[in-house]
C-alpha cells in the first residue's frame, strides 16, 4: 500500500539558545562577585576566592582536608544509598496500595516534619557516638522525604498505559521497563537531587554534633578559632564534591534518561 | 495472512464497583472470521467497555468472551487502536510501533510506519508529531503484529475531515488484503457505511441489540448513492 500524503507538519523544537554558555558564566561570575566584595570590605573575617583557593590547596596538602573530606563523602553515599533503596520502596509500596498509605501517611507526616537534631541525639544517646548511629540518623531524615516524592510519582502514573500493557500482554518485566520506570525516573531524579542536597547538609550537622572527623567535625573547630578562611576552603572543597556529582553524575544520567523531554524543550 | 478468528460474547453481567444499573445484562453476539463490524450506538452506552472485555483488559465481569475458543484474556494479542494514540512519550514513533510485540523487528516498524505513510517521522518522539500523525502512529503499532483480530475504538473522533477519508481508505484497505476480524466501534452512521460489512446498533440500558444488519455491497464499491443509503438505512434503525 502506498504512504497517505502527510497531514501537518512535525512539531519540531524551537531554535537552541545559548543557555549552555550562560551556565557555563555562572560560576565565573559568582566568584567575580565574591572577590569583588572581599576588596570592598578589606577585612580579614571576609577573605577573597584567591586566599580561600589558596588555603584549600595547603590544607589539602600539608592538612587533613582529603581525609576529612572522604570520611564525609563515605559517610554521605553510603545514607544516600540507603535512603534512597529503602525510600523508593516505601513510595512503590504506598503509591500503589491505598490502604496502605492510609495507615502510615501519618507516619511520613510525622519523619516529615521531626526536626533533624532530634533525631540525631536522641540516635546518639541510645547507640552512642558512633558511624552507625549517624548514618542512621541521616537515614531516618531523609527516607520521609524520599518516599514521599516517588509516592507522587507513583500516584500519577498514566492509568491508560496500564491499560495498553494489558491489550498487548505485555509480561511484567517489559510493563516494568516500558512503563513504570519511564515514568517513575523524574520523580526518582528529583527525590536524588534533592536528597543529596539534604544529605550532605545533615551529615555536616551531625558530624558537628559528634563525630571523631570530618567536614563538620574540622569546620566546629575551626570555628572555636574564628577561622573564617579555613571554614570557607573546607566549604568550598565540599561544594567542588557536590558540583562534580551533579554535572558529572546526575546530569548525565538525567540527560539520558530524559532524552524525550529535552527534545520537547 | 490467515483470515482472523471468530468470537462468541456472552457478557451474564458487567457491573463497574458503586454503580446500581449493570453496564451489561444478558449480552450476546457471534461475530464471523474475517468480518468487519460495526457496534454502533450512543455514547455512554457500554461500547469502549465491551471492546475492553473483547481485548483482555477488562476481565472483571461474568460470562464468556471467546475468540477462536479460547477465552479472550488468554488469546493472542489483538491489535488495539484507542480513542486517543496512546503512544509512549518517551519513546520514538518506531519503539512505540516495535512495543506491540517481541517479535516485532525495527524493519518491521518501518514497514508498518510505511503503511501508514509516516516512515519519515520514525525517530521523532510522540510530542514531536502533529495529531493526525499521532493516530497514523498508533494504527501502525496496531498493524504491526499481523494480529487476525483489530479493535477499533472511536478511531476518528477530533480527525479533520480530510484525514478521516485517509483513515477509512487506509483501514478499509487493510480490511481487504489481510482479512482481519474488525470490530469498530462507533457512534457515527457513517463510519460503518464507510467501512463495515455488518452492523450492530445498541440502545437501552443495559444495552440490547436492536437491530442488526448487513451491507452486501464491499466497501470498495460503494459508491456515493450506495453509501447515503446505507447510511439512512443506518441511521433510522
Amino acid at each position: 500500500m502506498a504512504g497517505l500524503p502527510q497531514i501537518g507538519e512535525p512539531q519540531r523544537a524551537g531554535p537552541k539558545h545559548a543557555l549552555p554558555l550562560l551556565e557555563l558564566l555562572s560560576f565565573p561570575i559568582l566568584l567575580l562577585v565574591w572577590q569583588v566584595l572581599a576588596m570592598a570590605l578589606a577585612h580579614r573575617l571576609f577573605p577573597s576566592p584567591i586566599a580561600v583557593g589558596q588555603e584549600m590547596l595547603r590544607l589539602a596538602t600539608e592538612g587533613k582536608l582529603l581525609a576529612d573530606l572522604a570520611k564525609t563523602l563515605w559517610r554521605a553515599s553510603l545514607a544516600f544509598i540507603l535512603a534512597m533503596l529503602i525510600g523508593t520502596a516505601i513510595g512503590i509500596l504506598i503509591g500503589r496500595k491505598s490502604w496502605l498509605d492510609r495507615l502510615f501517611s501519618s507516619w511520613l507526616l510525622v519523619g516529615l516534619n521531626l526536626p533533624a537534631i532530634v533525631v540525631a541525639i536522641a540516635l546518639y544517646i541510645w547507640l552512642g557516638l558512633t558511624e552507625t548511629a549517624l548514618i542512621l540518623a541521616v537515614v531516618i531524615n531523609k527516607v520521609p522525604l524520599v518516599a514521599t516524592t516517588i509516592r507522587e510519582g507513583v500516584r500519577s502514573f498514566a492509568p491508560e498505559f496500564d491499560e495498553l500493557a494489558l491489550a498487548m500482554r505485555w509480561p511484567p518485566a517489559k510493563r516494568l521497563r516500558l512503563i513504570f520506570l519511564p515514568q517513575l525516573m523524574p520523580f526518582v531524579l528529583a527525590a536524588a537531587r534533592t536528597g543529596l542536597s539534604l544529605i550532605w547538609k545533615i551529615v555536616l550537622v551531625f558530624e558537628v554534633l559528634g563525630s571523631d572527623g570530618g567536614i563538620g567535625y574540622r569546620v566546629s573547630l575551626f570555628f572555636q578559632f574564628f577561622d573564617i578562611t579555613g571554614i570557607l576552603a573546607y566549604t568550598s572543597a565540599f561544594i567542588l564534591v557536590v558540583l562534580t556529582i551533579e554535572y558529572g553524575i546526575l546530569r548525565p544520567i538525567e540527560r539520558r534518561v530524559l532524552q524525550w523531554r529535552s527534545a520537547q524543550a | 495472512m490467515a483470515i482472523g478468528p471468530g468470537l462468541k460474547i456472552s457478557i451474564d453481567e458487567k457491573r463497574y464497583p458503586g454503580s446500581a444499573a449493570p453496564t451489561f445484562s444478558g449480552f450476546g453476539a457471534e461475530i464471523s472470521p474475517g468480518s468487519v463490524t460495526a457496534i454502533l450506538g450512543p455514547s455512554g452506552i457500554g461500547k469502549s467497555t465491551l471492546l475492553r472485555i473483547i481485548a483482555g483488559i477488562d476481565r472483571d465481569y461474568s460470562g464468556n468472551v471467546t475468540i477462536d475458543d479460547q477465552p479472550a484474556a488468554e488469546a493472542a494479542p489483538p491489535g488495539f487502536l484507542f480513542q486517543d494514540p496512546r503512544l509512549l512519550p518517551w519513546l520514538t514513533t518506531a519503539d512505540n510501533v516495535r512495543t506491540a510485540g517481541t517479535g516485532v523487528s525495527t524493519e518491521q516498524a518501518m514497514v508498518a510506519l510505511g503503511r501508514t505513510g509516516i516512515s519519515d517521522q520514525a525517530s521523532l518522539y510522540p510530542h514531536q508529531l502533529s495529531g493526525g500523525m499521532q493516530r497514523r502512529a498508533a494504527l501502525a503499532r496496531a498493524l504491526a503484529l499481523n494480529a487476525g483480530l483489530l479493535l477499533l475504538d472511536e478511531p476518528f473522533v477530533s480527525l479533520d475531515r480530510i484525514l478521516v477519508e485517509e483513515m477509512y481508505r487506509l483501514i478499509a484497505s487493510v480490511a481487504a488484503s489481510d482479512g482481519p476480524t474488525m470490530l469498530l466501534v462507533t457512534h457515527m452512521a457513517e463510519d460503518a457505511a464507510r467501512l463495515a460489512d455488518r452492523v450492530l446498533v445498541l440502545s437501552g440500558s443495559p444495552p440490547r441489540i436492536s437491530a442488526d444488519f448487513h451491507l452486501p455491497i464491499p466497501p470498495s464499491q460503494r459508491d456515493a448513492t450506495t453509501l447515503d443509503a446505507y447510511k439512512q438505512h443506518i441511521g433510522t434503525s
